[in-house]
């Protein structure tokens, strides 16, 4: 909210600085946002006499003036203003003038051959209105001022203060609530309101309310024979220091109300209107062109303002076109009524309306206060307008009774944590209009609809006080060393992410949602934003890769060679969201070198390292891991797996990506990828820090190696869980680390060589045992068709 | 000189003339062969009279020796040269690039997530979750904002088609506070309401449908919460002096609280944090009244209102409490000195490799928590 310095002045009698004012306002919880002077872009523009006017030798439609602003010698200059003539008194700006409203440094120049220094200027240079028909003519008086600043001799020396109101503060969107808290803070005192109640005479207008639950309050009061036009200055310089338009004197003043006290009022022409006016509720589906210009469809669940014609009002929050006060208003009908707050927040949220009145009202304006603003704004539109004012008519009741809190003062220590004495406690609440009896029963006054309980009652102490004065406190602490509280799961991400970065991999962190085009291929989203802030940005992804496929891409387009992305997130599936690391890898996996020739292109096989890597160190059971297949459709059918505990316990899926996928989704030269299902990995238990007893075999291992000839479309771990599976007790480990396929071999053959490691546990193997060996492997393998290669 | 001297010396001469290893087997087997010059030589002392054995013995068996250890050094001088040889052909050019072994990296926001788990651990926080798609009740109203409150709007929310068990729309979580409302409410379950110290932080991931230079609709924040007996503002103030010291590595880092609102908290305080300028880069800590210093918000915070300890199933004459929120990303923009939010999203490699972390840089407060 934005008010002049002068304009709080009228409510705050002070000697404090403006920067005492700023930085207490910030203190007490109404913070700064902006500090603005319009003068000083005018400090250098100065009251000037045009001593001499006469033609420009060369130019019609210019003339030479000879102009006194106060210095030793008059300036020469040249001026295109239709207005200009001499012993006219404007606003000089001579040279080296920065000029706000034109956005150039006056420099001197010659106009059509003339030496022209300075110049005389319009209100639109000046960025004080619209007016660039003329130049700016002050009144005659003005001659005595030549020479002085014009900011000075307009008052425009006059500090714009921004604040913000944080939602539960109405009491200050008005300017005069503002003045109450600084008072309060200690910055001096409120000036009190004029009483005085404007002459009335004459049958108040036919106001009802039908609807007490969405106005209990209606009143009305008529001012005619009145002459509406424009607001005197003062109103003008308010109204434009908070950033409102001046329109005509009788908006001026609902506005000027409204910012001052927080009071917003409508102003209705009464020849416009058909009979009184009643708040009612709407009919379902009935119509009103608001002062927007903007049709609204109303229901009944909202309140108008309407008489025998229709609604002329929204209630609370936008009046009718129809209705308003014009320049040739002669008669009005001032409406100050309460609006449920709720109802009003409620009518906002479903017309998507946002208005002044509304912010106001739904946040609750003083109900209170409904007599002292009907009789500010009939004294200001008599003293403004003219007229005779009728008598106030009271439909209704407006919800005054008064919250009374039990409040006990030491609360302000256990809570806000500082001692604050109860004469002092006790002096800040009544400052701020509370009042407090001698058992600390605390009444709170009408304009603070947000104070409920007695915290609020310590907030209200302490924000005066000053947060500053609360003194550190440590927090309790156990003794000793702090105690691990990282859960399993935790440390499982944790060691997962590390351990994927150290194998290469670079962390990246993308939208959660993606397009609908980018889900499709996984199968589409089940979470689909009703309000996205854009197309791209929809679907909560069902699968991280959508996001990455997207980033290598960005990268490969910025010239990224070789992109090894991952990602620890969420996927969003229907009943839950699931923690996943993906990971892609596009580009060269090796980079050409001198060693081993041309660039390589990642395969699946590198992303089922990093898998295995990943799993590892999140404490999946890596050697218990099946392979299978069916790792989703987005992979290459021939080139993806998944990694299982059990056909059902998918731990990981890897691949290479579908060419279908990285096409549509626009990444070229192909891709491998993978997903790890966090959850899916069993949760270890720590139970102790022992390990098992260190036993080293008495005996020392045998190496083995087998070829076999096999058909060429046996997976390879097939086989050696064949020859694991042959004696299990003796065989610790089987691997392979040979494959051939050549014609030698036979059609839809292959070759796998088989190293396997044998661990005697009671006596050295002899030449019989590993020939017995050595059958039962052979036995085994030949169960898939495998033939030992002679 | 005396026959058995010019032998000597003659071998010796051989001796170090050999150019190879035969050459040297050549000079041995001639000198101490079994038919060697020397060796025969030896064989004649037996012949000899004691007396002539005396003087010849040490002669001959000072020539054997000498030969013999002259051999054995020759020996050792012509493989070492052999190998020096064989060395000089294996020379590698080691200007040259070895394999390359690609650097993987931690994203900042991961980092400073494990850096806050880590301070607050010492502080007795555990690290507490939460989903993202989460309900109206969870994210609004427990949180004391009923459906009609103002500050509803400044949430500027995502909502979902799907509605809940009430009816409302589901929508994005627009903090981390609705993580408060679960712990509490596990926490009231358990205990059967009556409670129990929570010391909790929630990072994780949050959204608004905004988007500016500053302001992307999907972001980190960091949920604080502590609820105990007779916790007081004045424990909100030390917790995040020592947070935000300890986060920066900096002892001279001053807070300032204003007074604000939040709908959750009461009282309610914005925390703006000083900051100074060194080498023309903002800098958390120093003289924020300097000239070129000043202050800025860096988190929302107070003390959690009864009524949503109420609405968790907690009685709040008995817990009382304090909670903050702060936005990670912004952490990390004010700690590592990234400017531009919108590039945490991005993916750029040049940017991860800038401002990422090594897999090592775990934060440890032995280390310090910044790497």
């Amino acid at each position: 909210m934005k008010f002049s310095l002068s304009w709080l002045k009228a409510h705050l009698e002070t000697d404090a600085s403006l920067t005492e004012i700023t930085e207490k306002l910030t203190d007490i919880g109404l913070e700064l946002e902006g500090l603005e002077n319009p003068a000083d872009a005018l400090r250098p523009f100065r009251v000037a006499k045009v001593i001499e006017a006469g033609p420009h030798p060369n130019a019609d439609k210019l003339q030479l003036l000879k102009v006194d602003d106060g210095s030793d010698e008059p300036w020469q200059v040249v001026c295109g203003a239709p207005n200009a003539k001499k012993d006219m008194v404007g606003v000089f700006g001579p040279p080296g003038t920065y000029i706000p409203g034109s956005d150039f440094t006056l420099k001197p120049a010659k106009i059509r051959d003339v030496e022209s220094f300075g110049m005389m200027c319009s209100a639109r240079e000046l960025e004080l209105g619209d007016d660039h028909d003329g130049i700016i003519e002050l009144d005659a008086t003005a001659a005595d001022a030549v020479g002085q600043s014009y900011a000075d001799y307009a008052n425009l020396d006059d500090p714009v203060i921004d604040i913000a109101i944080t939602p539960n503060r109405q009491d200050c969107m008005g300017v005069r609530g503002v003045a109450r808290d600084l008072a309060a803070a200690g910055l001096g005192k409120l000036i009190p309101l004029d009483g005085t109640a404007p002459e009335r005479s004459g049958a108040g207008p036919d106001v009802r309310t039908e609807d007490p639950d969405g106005c209990p309050a209606f009143y009305g009061c008529t001012v005619s024979g009145l002459t509406n036009g424009a607001s005197p200055d003062w109103m003008q310089a308010r109204l434009k220091s908070a950033g409102q338009k001046p329109i005509n004197a009788l908006v001026d003043i609902t506005n000027y109300v409204m910012l001052d006290h927080g009071r917003p009022l409508h102003v209705y022409d009464v020849s416009k209107l058909n009979g009184g006016l009643v708040a009612r509720k709407a009919v379902d589906g009935e119509k009103l062109v608001a002062l927007n210009d903007k049709e609204y469809v109303l229901d009944q669940t909202m309140t108008v303002i309407a008489d025998a014609s229709g609604a002329h009002d929204i209630g609370g929050i936008m009046g009718g076109a129809e209705t308003g006060s014009e320049e040739s208003t002669t008669e009005v009908l001032i409406e100050c009524a309460y609006f449920t707050p709720e109802n009003i927040a409620r009518t906002g949220q479903k017309l998507m309306l946002t208005s002044d009145a509304r912010q106001r009202f739904e946040r609750g304006v003083d109900p209170a206060f409904l007599d002292d603003g009907i009789d500010i704004a009939t004294r200001l539109v008599l003293d403004l307008c003219g007229g005779s004012a009728s008598e106030v008519t009271r439909a209704g009741t407006p919800p005054t009774s008064q919250r009374s809190i039990a409040y006990d003062p030491a609360k302000c220590l256990l809570l806000g944590g500082v001692d604050v004495t109860e004469d002092r406690q006790k002096e800040i609440l009544e400052a701020l209009g509370f009042s407090v009896d001698g058992t600390w029963q605390v009444t709170v006054p009408t304009w603070r609809r947000d104070v409920h309980g007695w915290q609020d009652l310590v907030e209200e102490v302490i924000r005066i006080e000053g947060l500053d004065a609360i003194p550190s406190t440590p927090l309790p602490r156990q003794a000793g060393v702090a105690k691990p509280t990282a859960s399993p799961e935790q440390l499982a991400e944790r060691k997962a992410r590390r351990a994927a970065a150290a194998s290469g991999l670079n962390e990246t962190v993308t939208w959660s949602f993606i397009s609908e085009k980018e889900a499709a291929p996984f199968g589409g989203g089940t979470w689909s934003l009703a309000n996205p802030i854009s197309e791209d940005l929809k679907v909560m992804r069902p699968s991280l890769l959508p996001g990455l496929i997207a980033a290598a891409q960005r990268n490969a387009d910025r010239g990224a060679s070789s992109i090894r992305l991952f990602e620890v997130g969420r996927r969003y599936l229907e009943s839950t969201e699931h923690p996943t690391i993906g990971l892609i890898l596009a580009g060269a996996g090796q980079p050409r070198s001198w060693q081993n020739g041309a660039a390589t292109k990642f395969d699946a096989y590198d992303a089922k390292a990093h898998v295995l890597e990943i799993l590892l160190a999140a404490g999946a059971p890596v050697g218990k891991l099946m392979d299978f297949g069916e790792a989703g459709d987005h992979y290459h059918p021939g080139q993806s797996a998944t990694l299982r505990l059990g056909p059902k316990k998918i731990l990981a899926a890897y691949g290479a990506l579908h060419p279908n996928v990285t096409k549509a989704l626009g990444l070229k030269g192909g891709a491998v990828a993978a997903e790890i299902f966090l959850d899916a990995i069993p949760v270890k238990k720590k139970s102790g820090h022992m390990r098992d007893a260190f036993a080293p075999p008495a005996l020392q291992a045998v190496s083995r190696d087998f070829a076999f000839i096999v058909d060429a479309d046996l997976a390879a771990n097939d086989l050696v869980r064949a020859v694991k599976g042959a004696d299990k007790k003796l065989i610790t480990d089987a691997r392979v680390f040979d494959l051939f396929e050549g014609e030698s071999l036979g059609e839809g053959k292959k070759s796998l060589a088989v190293d396997v490691t044998l661990q005697p546990t009671e006596a050295t193997l002899t030449e019989e045992d590993l020939k017995a060996l050595t059958d039962k492997v052979v036995a085994s393998a030949s169960k898939l068709g495998a033939e030992l290669r002679g | 000189m005396s026959d058995i001297e010019t032998i000597k010396d003659t071998y010796l001469t051989q001796v170090a003339a050999a150019a190879d290893g035969d050459a040297l087997e050549a000079v041995r087997v001639a000198a101490l062969g079994k038919k060697g010059e020397i060796s025969l030589l030896l064989k004649t002392l037996g012949k000899m009279t004691p007396e002539e054995r005396q003087s010849e013995g040490p002669k001959i068996n000072g020539a054997r020796q000498a030969v013999a250890d002259a051999i054995a050094a020759r020996k050792d001088a012509i493989e070492s040269e052999a190998l020096n040889a064989k060395l000089a052909t294996e020379t590698l050019d080691l200007t040259l690039p070895p394999p390359a072994r690609p650097a993987g990296s931690v994203h900042p926001v991961s980092q400073v997530m494990d850096e806050l788990a880590e301070i607050f651990a010492d502080l007795g926080f555990s690290v507490a979750t939460g989903p993202e798609i989460e309900d109206d009740w969870h994210n609004f109203t427990a949180l004391n904002i009923p459906d009609t409150h103002p500050a509803r709007a400044m949430h500027d929310t995502f909502y979902f088609p799907q509605t809940d068990d009430k009816g409302m729309p589901k929508l994005l979580r627009t903090h981390t506070s609705p993580v408060q409302i679960r712990t509490m409410m596990d926490v009231a379950e358990r205990t059967g309401g009556d409670g129990e110290p929570i010391y909790i932080i929630a990072p994780g991931r949050t959204y608004r449908s905004d988007s500016d230079a500053t302001h992307t609709p999907m972001f980190h924040q960091v949920e604080g919460l502590v609820i105990d007996r007779n916790i007081h503002m004045g424990h909100l103030k030390w917790t995040l002096e020592t947070f935000v010291r300890a986060f920066f590595e900096r002892d001279d880092i001053e807070l300032r609280l204003r007074p604000s609102y939040f709908p959750f908290t009461e009282p309610s305080a914005e925390v703006d944090v000083g900051f100074s300028v060194e080498q023309g880069r903002r800098i958390i800590g120093g003289d924020a009244r300097s000239n070129e210093g000043g202050w800025m918000e860096i988190l929302g915070s107070g003390m959690v209102h009864p009524n949503v300890i109420r609405n968790c199933g907690l009685d709040p004459d008995v817990w009382q409490g304090f909670a903050f929120g702060c936005g990670i990303d912004r952490l990390a923009m004010l700690k590592y000195g990234m400017d531009d939010l919108r590039a945490f999203f991005d993916g750029d490699l040049r940017w991860i490799e800038h401002y990422g972390f090594d897999a090592l840089d775990v934060p440890t407060l032995s280390g310090g928590v910044g790497a």
